[in-house]
């Protein structure tokens, strides 16, 4: 139950003319792209360049400017996207399983709650701790479980690799790996490589 | 497990542990309650004639200072962006915390309304009568404090703007509910109440969602 399973339908995407803005600011205008089944995407640029905002538009919480954002051989993108933001979406009070049982609830996941028991990623030991008791780089690896309790096709990953240990990292490089292997398309914004090689690096606000 | 019943779960055992559940609302409607004799002398005739719309008052209070940061935790940790690309449509997520503000605080704060009612000289046999009837107006008040509580999310110190949008909107079953509360054609009462109650729990989620899609931008 761990890894995603295969894409066959080979999920795509096509970014056409975008231009996105916050607070009244123009953060990019023009981009253009397009990524097809098993890429991976790293998105670079300077702090403030926009690459939160791309990540946000993309999962379709920001609401373009101008251009469009094109999905294909996805059912609802809703249903076809991971979020992983800046914030971890995490409540300190509540334990690791109660994060993961909601999570597989929260995305339709139709399996057992066995699979809970199959965390992972260092946390096994800390399943019943809540979240307040782990530490910073520990509740990035619970946030990263999102990406293993519900297979999605296209996941958004924003600086994923923050407060992660050499280990922590690892495990995600092999995580996007695995995932562009099974057909998903990965777009991280990062500033350090995470690992994988990408398939094409967008520069944003250069 | 469907997206609503996870978050109920969740929001249930949030609102039960870390936040204390209703010991503070109930705190403070009760607290409130206490005062109103104090502040108005044991004059039983007067406190008769004036309790029971006053225990609705503290309710409606009460409830209202559980609401600022229903969606603005949310809003702030990131799991405003999750709700969005739930299998569930956002306004069954926002339904789904709203049936848990009502088991978690609502219930509670309407049983509490009984002994409430009985310490301000109202008949005891009223004050079954006085629960029932918070309870249905905790469900129109917790439906109406949705849609303040999502347009207000990003809004430090929002509190006092939530009062100012959804007290005008507290009047109907206030109206209602007060009138019930001191025997007045309880039937017709009780109809009207439901109808509010029922009307708040139906558009609130519908318009909170949209309020939240904005704000998630």
């Amino acid at each position: 139950m761990g890894g995603p399973g295969p894409f066959q339908d080979k999920p795509s995407l096509r970014v056409e003319g975008l231009s996105l803005s916050r607070g009244g600011r123009v953060l990019f205008e023009g981009l253009s792209f397009s990524a097809s089944t098993g890429a991976y995407i790293e998105v670079r640029g300077p702090n403030g360049a926009g690459k939160t905002s791309l990540l946000r538009a993309l999962a379709g919480f920001l609401k373009p400017r101008a251009g469009k954002i094109v999905y294909d051989n996805v059912a609802e993108p809703p249903l076809a996207i991971h979020f992983i933001g800046h914030a971890n979406a995490l409540k300190r009070e509540a334990s690791v399983r109660t994060h993961l049982r909601y999570w597989s609830g929260l995305f339709g996941v139709t399996g057992s709650a066995d699979s809970i028991d199959d965390v992972g990623f260092g946390l096994i030991e800390r399943a019943d701790l809540p979240v307040r008791a782990l530490s910073q780089g520990q509740a990035r690896r619970l946030a990263l479980m999102r990406l293993r309790i519900a297979p999605r096709p296209i996941w958004l990953l924003d600086e994923p690799a923050a407060a992660l240990d050499a280990d922590g990292k690892e495990m995600l490089g092999d995580l996007i790996e695995s995932h562009r292997l099974h057909g998903g398309i990965v777009i991280a914004a990062v500033h350090e490589p995470l690992g994988p090689t990408p398939a094409q690096t967008i520069t944003v606000g250069a | 497990m469907s997206a609503f019943i996870a978050t109920f779960r969740r929001d249930l055992a949030l609102m039960w542990g870390a936040a204390g559940g209703a010991v503070a609302p109930l705190g403070f409607f009760l607290g409130a309650t206490v005062l109103v004799p104090l502040a108005m002398g044991p004059e039983r005739a007067l406190l008769q004639s004036a309790g029971p719309p006053l225990v609705w008052i503290a309710a409606a209070l009460a409830v209202l200072v559980t609401l600022e940061r229903l969606f603005q935790a949310d809003l702030e940790d990131g799991s405003l962006d999750q709700m969005l690309l739930s299998s569930a449509p956002l306004e069954v997520l926002v339904l789904a915390k709203g049936a848990a503000l009502w088991i978690a605080i609502g219930l509670p704060l309407a049983i509490a309304g009984a002994p409430a009612a009985i310490a301000l000289q109202a008949p005891p046999e009223r004050a079954l009568l006085v629960a029932a009837s918070l309870a249905l107006g905790m469900a129109a008040f917790i439906g109406v404090g949705l849609v303040g509580a999502a347009v207000t999310a990003g809004v430090k110190r929002g509190g006092v703007v939530i009062a100012l949008i959804v007290l005008p909107f507290f009047a109907p079953p206030i109206i209602f509910g007060s009138a019930l509360a001191s025997g007045q054609d309880v039937g017709a009462a009780l109809l009207i109440l439901a109808g509010c109650a029922l009307g708040a729990c139906a558009l609130g989620p519908i318009a909170a969602a949209a309020a939240l899609r904005v704000q998630s931008e």
